[in-house]
């Protein structure tokens, strides 16, 4: 089953996206900031990263940026959190090499039907 | 899939809350005018977590109000909007707002609907906007259009698209769910073999759905590419294009489905309350000493297996094997008490819970009150019982608030005395034996002793003519009903409290006393247990019962000797230890014990001290010292004066622990009771606490 790197700081988000996507069955690695996932991503592989935006220590866009830079997340799907007030940050995210974005809030159907759509 | 999002509210609330702090931290701290970047940030993303977090868990007030502080923290961040006091008034009022909003949502009540809304009108108006809602996402519904033949598609990405993960394939498939699909691929840019770079996209298609299709969803499809390819979707017979209802329509947009749901989770959130499972953080590294020491036990039980194991006939060989038995006791013991010791460290916080309160109140008080104060905290890594430190969390806010009141004075006051306009507010905590010391010291005007005993004498509670002790004086002004405001004011009332300060301070276990010195400030100190579950005792024997004394409040013991021993109108004794006189109390007068023996000569008097009272208690016989677990006589049975709690022994029987400051407080008010009138239940009743303890 595909693997997925959930990025967030806040505990609760984290506890959400995990228990959503592995109740779908799959294989969730959780991440508190940028610098973080980092790490793991580098001694790991996964088929999508989702991160959110705004983090402490390392944010979602430089997180992309990095995980971009790395040939084996070249052409891996990222997904960025983003709130809906926020279109630059859409825009900040597909520019660092993001593909796409869910916006919160959106609810665990919501966040499956987003996922099925990068990993099928 | 429907997920109860339920589960994941206790680990919202708790981070929300600590964001809250945070939020409430930085902006105390921020430097108006030159604020720090990395502050502002931090403040923000508080906010935007909690925005987050509330819009997706369904509490749709605070993401609403949230959204707003946090454009306005936004525009500071990026520094389209000038730091002033004004906005860090105004923001701080926010945090409480929405403190207040997830408390109403994790216990139930009312929301101040009133006050929240004019907090986010004063918002709003500093923003300079009216009443922006939290979608800002376009509101084009209204090109919702269905074309109930379908749609012809062009689409051409461009070359770079596939390096940001999108896949066209995954697209199509998205497509193929909307409708029939039929698909062309255009092959036309493809280079030749050699200058392929199969990093790049060269394909286009063209796509015909057919069905009853709405255009927002084949958008959708295309959403995160719209700006890496050219696209373009035409009805397959124009004719047919129809503008569609919007509100039949479904809308992608998350924010309406939960604006609908926020009228039932009111009714969850009034529906919830009490249920609060209490939990607590604790460090990896108190965890490991437990594991550490657990495993240290497992090794004791193993040599105690050994030596007990294999006893023999041999007689030297079973002395030898004794020895080890003792050894691995004796190591029991030790283990026994470690695991004790780090166990209550687990329930141990750092007094910073309570400290990190204060600064909002000064900040709040100083403003109202037009008073300039520094706030110094020390020794905030104290750390104290849990269960202590949430009861010391009002008589602190209310010693804080009386320090600000009545203690420092306005800058004018402050100069014209000669001292500096900014007063200073001091907090130090640090432990002391068994205990935890709480320092609140200010640099105000002091405790004015003379109005204080006018005061008293004008109550009636000190004679006319009485003379008292500085110390004394002070202790005044935790008399119920006393209090010298020139002024009443709503900052800290008028004498209703520091009595009440004291009493809970005292139910506790500790004790709260205060120096002044006129004109230079005052110093009120508590004294806490670092923990309400053990307790140092001696053990002592009165008749056939045995009673713990708390060590912390023992000073010596002695042996009464007959000369230094005086009586008062025949009853009360006093007994004469070196330059003073203390009041010698009986436990078995006290609690009505039988006891045929009233001479007093030559017993032992244990010597104690409760809430700056001295006396002597008479007993029969001093046993071990020991730590002993508190078991509430409360909860087990009722409460009994004098007496704070039970334990069990080792040899399984039950003993009392005395309160010193209840058994001086019977003996003030009753001077040596009449045995006939019980003061306390009848004996018999410890039979009754074993039983329910067991």
């Amino acid at each position: 089953m595909a693997s997925i790197l959930a990025v967030d700081d806040s505990a609760s988000m984290r506890q959400m996206v995990t228990f959503t996507l592995k109740g779908a069955g799959y294989d969730v690695t959780e991440a508190k900031d940028g610098i973080e996932a980092l790490q793991i991503a580098k001694s790991n592989s996964y088929n999508l990263v989702i991160t959110d935006v705004n983090m402490p220590n390392m944010d979602g866009i430089t997180l992309t940026k990095e995980l971009r830079a790395l040939p084996a997340y070249k052409f891996t799907p990222i997904l960025t959190l983003t709130t809906e007030s926020s279109a630059d940050k859409k825009m900040a995210g597909k520019q660092a090499g993001a593909t796409g974005w869910i916006v919160k809030p959106f609810n665990p159907d919501q966040l499956l039907a987003t996922v099925k759509k990068v990993l099928g | 899939m429907s997920i109860d999002m339920e589960q994941f509210h206790q680990t919202f609330f708790e981070e929300s809350f600590e964001g809250l702090d945070i939020m409430e931290n930085e902006l105390l701290n921020l430097d108006v005018g030159n604020a720090d970047n990395e502050s502002i940030n931090t403040i923000f993303r508080s906010a935007h977590s909690i925005k987050g977090g509330s819009g997706t868990f369904g509490f749709t007030a605070i993401a609403e109000f949230t959204h707003v502080a946090e454009t306005l923290l936004d525009e500071m961040r990026d520094g389209t909007r000038q730091i002033t006091q004004e906005a860090v008034d105004i923001l701080l009022k926010s945090v409480d707002v929405m403190r207040d909003m997830l408390n109403v949502y994790k216990d139930g009540g009312e929301m101040n609907e009133n006050n929240n809304i004019a907090v986010q009108k004063e918002l709003e108006n500093l923003l300079g906007n009216e009443g922006s809602s939290t979608s800002d996402e376009d509101s084009n519904a209204s090109e919702n259009k269905t074309a109930s033949d379908g749609w012809h598609i062009s689409f051409h990405p461009h070359v770079e698209m596939l390096r940001t993960g999108n896949d066209p394939v995954r697209m199509m498939y998205a497509l193929a769910d909307l409708g029939e699909i039929e698909v062309i691929a255009d092959i036309s840019e493809l280079p030749a073999f050699v200058d392929l770079n199969p990093e790049d996209s060269h394909l286009s298609w063209k796509i015909t759905l057919t069905g009853d299709i709405n255009k927002d969803d084949i958008v959708e499809v295309f959403d995160w590419v719209e700006d890496e390819c050219d696209l373009e979707i035409v009805p397959r017979a124009n004719k047919t294009e129809r503008i569609a209802d919007t509100q039949e329509t479904t809308i992608s947009d998350p924010s309406i489905p939960a604006a609908t749901k926020e009228t039932t989770e009111k009714k969850t959130a009034t529906k919830k309350s009490g249920g609060e499972t209490a939990s607590i953080r604790v460090g990896i590294d108190k965890v490991d000493e437990i594991i550490n020491l657990v495993g240290e036990l497992v090794i004791t039980q193993a040599m105690l297996g050994q030596a007990g194991g294999d006893m023999s006939t041999d007689k030297e060989y079973n002395e030898t094997r004794m020895e080890k038995l003792l050894e691995g006791l004796a190591q029991l013991e030790r283990n026994t008490r470690e695991i004790q010791e780090s166990v209550m460290r687990i329930r141990m916080l750092p007094i910073s819970f309570v400290f990190s309160r204060v600064p909002r109140l000064v900040h709040d008080l100083s403003s109202k009150l037009n008073k300039k104060v520094d706030l110094v905290t020390l020794g905030e890594g104290t750390e104290l019982d849990k269960t202590v430190m949430e009861k010391i969390g009002d008589p602190m806010v209310h010693l804080v608030r009386n320090a600000l009141d009545h203690g420092i004075e306005t800058p004018e006051q402050r100069i014209a005395a000669g001292k500096s306009e900014t007063g200073t507010l001091t907090l130090n905590a640090y432990h002391k034996g068994g205990n935890i010391v709480i320092e609140l010291s200010d640099d105000g005007a002091g405790i004015n002793k003379e109005r204080v005993l006018n005061k008293a004498r004008a109550n009636g509670l000190v004679g006319a003519n009485e003379e008292l002790s500085d110390d004394a004086i002070n202790d005044l002004i935790f008399h119920p009903g006393l209090s010298t405001a020139e002024a009443l004011s709503d900052v800290s009332g008028r004498g209703v409290g520091m009595d009440v300060v004291r009493k809970n301070i005292k139910s506790l276990g500790g004790s709260v006393r205060v120096n002044s010195t006129e004109g230079e400030g005052a110093i009120f100190t508590i004294q806490l247990p670092l923990t309400l579950a053990i307790l140092d005792g001696q053990l002592v024997k009165v008749g056939t019962e045995t009673f713990v004394v708390p060590l912390v409040s023992i000073i010596e013991s002695i042996q009464v000797k007959s000369e230094n021993l005086s009586g008062i109108a025949g009853k009360a004794d006093l007994y004469k230890l070196r330059n003073e006189y203390i009041p010698v109390i009986r436990a078995d007068n006290i609690f009505n014990m039988p006891n045929d023996d009233s001479q007093l000569e030559n017993r032992l008097m244990v010597v104690v001290e409760g809430d700056g009272h001295k006396a002597g208690i008479i007993v029969d016989d001093l046993l071990a010292q020991q730590q002993v677990v508190i078991k509430s006589l409360e909860t087990n049975y009722q409460r009994v004066d004098g007496i704070s709690g039970a334990t069990i022994l080792g040899d399984g029987t039950v003993a009392l622990i005395l309160d010193i400051t209840g058994m001086i407080d019977i003996y003030k008010e009753k001077g040596v009771p009449d045995p006939t009138t019980p003061v306390t239940p009848p004996e018999g009743n410890n039979s009754d606490i074993a039983d329910e303890a067991a």
